[in-house]
C-alpha cells in the first residue's frame, strides 16, 4: 500500500517488441524505478485502440507495482490519432485472432526476459481485449493470471465464426493455464449476463480456478470515465478486486 | 469490436477531414461502439480513401432514431432532385 512518505518512481515509454510472426511492433512500457522484481503484467487494450486510457492504465499498473507492458494490437493498420487507427480496424472486422494471441504471447516473451520480473506474468484486458486476453491465456503458456473485465464474444453461435475469428474462445476453456478473475456489468449486451453464465459453466465443468463479479446497475465498460458508461461504485469496487487477484497470484510472499 | 456489426461500401464524392478536403473512395458503416456520442452502441459512418491512411476520415457516430431520420431525409431530398429533373444520371440520359 502507497504511504505518503515512501519514494516513488516510474519510468514510462514506448518500445519495440517482436509480435506475431516475429513483426516488430510497438508498445507502452510503464514500469517502478529499482531492481525489483516486479511482477509483469501485460494489458491488451480495447475496441477503441490503443488509447490514452490504456496509456493511463499502464500508469496506474506501474503505480502498483507493476512492470506493466501494452502492445499496440493494431500497429499493422498504420498511424494516426488512434482512434482513426482504431476505425480502420472496426470496418476491416477486428484483427485476426491468430495475430492478437501472437502479439500479447510476444510481450509476454519480451517481459519474462527482463532480469527485474519476479518469475511472474498476468495479463489485463478489456472489452475485445478481455478477450483477447482470455484466447492468450488459454492458448499459450506463461501467463499466470487473468483479469477478463467485460469480455465481449467469448461465447459465439457458429454463424459468427470466420476466417479472423474462427474458434470461440468459450471451447478453448479446457486450456486455460491461469486462474481468472471476471468483471461484468449486468446490464450489459455483449456479453449478456446468460453468456456469462455460459463462460462461468464451462470453468465449472474443467475445475478452472475462477472468480467472477457482476455488477447491477452497470453496462458494458463501467470503467471508462472517459464514457458515459462509467459506474463510480461498480468501477472502485472492480478496481479493488483487480488489484487484490493480482496481488494474490503475482507478488511472491516476502 | 464488441458487435463486429459492420459493411463497407465503394463510394464516390469528396470529404472534408482534419486536413481538409479528399477524395473519398468508401464508407464504412458499423453500429458499434462509438468513440464519442454517448450511447454504449452507435450507427457509424466513416467516410474513408484508406489509400490516403488512417486520418483520411470523416466520422459521425449517430443514434438509431437520427440514422434512420437521416436515411428518410436523403431519399426525400434524392426524390425531390429527381421530380425536378435535377439527378445527374437523370441529366446524362437527355
Amino acid at each position: 500500500m502507497y504511504t505518503t512518505d515512501q519514494y516513488e518512481g516510474i519510468i514510462a515509454e514506448t518500445v519495440p517488441l517482436p509480435g506475431a510472426n516475429g513483426d516488430w511492433i510497438n508498445a507502452f512500457f510503464a514500469r517502478p524505478l529499482g531492481r525489483g522484481p516486479f511482477p509483469g503484467l501485460v494489458l491488451a487494450h480495447h475496441m477503441p485502440g490503443w488509447d490514452e486510457w490504456y496509456r493511463e492504465t499502464t500508469f496506474k499498473f506501474a503505480l502498483h507495482g507493476y512492470a506493466t507492458l501494452t502492445p499496440n494490437l493494431y500497429f499493422r493498420a498504420g498511424h494516426g490519432a488512434p482512434e482513426d487507427v482504431a476505425a480502420k480496424v472496426r470496418a476491416d472486422g477486428g484483427v485476426p485472432d491468430e495475430q492478437a494471441v501472437g502479439d500479447l504471447a510476444g510481450t509476454m516473451t519480451y517481459l519474462r526476459s527482463l532480469p527485474y520480473i519476479n518469475g511472474k506474468v498476468g495479463i489485463f484486458g478489456t472489452c475485445s481485449g478481455g478477450r483477447h486476453a482470455y484466447l492468450a491465456a488459454c492458448r499459450v503458456q506463461g501467463f499466470d493470471a487473468i483479469v477478463d473485465c467485460w469480455g465481449g464474444n467469448v461465447v459465439m453461435p457458429p454463424e459468427a465464426l470466420n476466417e479472423k475469428r474462427p474458434v470461440a474462445p468459450i471451447d478453448y476453456t479446457k486450456d486455460l493455464s491461469c486462474p481468472i478473475l471476471g468483471l461484468f456489468g449486468n446490464d450489459d449486451t455483449s456479453p449478456s449476463p446468460e453468456q456469462v453464465d455460459q463462460h462461468e459453466a464451462e470453468l465449472k465443468k474443467y475445475g478452472k480456478d475462477y472468480e467472477f463479479h457482476r455488477y447491477d446497475g452497470a453496462g458494458h465498460g463501467f470503467f471508462y470515465y472517459i464514457y458515459k458508461a462509467y459506474r463510480q461504485e461498480q468501477a472502485m469496487d472492480g478496481w479493488k478486486k483487480v488489484f487484490a487477484f493480482l496481488e494474490k497470484h503475482l507478488q511472491k510472499p516476502v | 469490436m464488441c458487435t463486429m456489426i459492420v459493411e463497407k461500401v465503394k463510394i464516390e464524392g469528396s470529404g472534408k477531414g482534419t486536413n481538409g478536403w479528399f477524395k473519398l473512395e468508401g464508407a464504412n458503416v458499423s453500429y458499434d461502439h462509438p468513440f464519442d456520442a454517448p450511447y454504449e452502441h452507435a450507427l457509424n459512418i466513416d467516410f474513408v480513401n484508406e489509400a490516403l491512411g488512417p486520418s483520411a476520415r470523416v466520422a459521425v457516430e449517430l443514434s438509431e432514431a437520427a440514422a434512420r431520420e437521416l436515411i428518410r431525409t436523403i431519399q426525400a431530398v434524392l426524390d425531390k432532385a429527381g421530380e425536378g429533373g435535377h439527378l445527374d444520371s437523370q441529366r446524362h440520359h437527355h
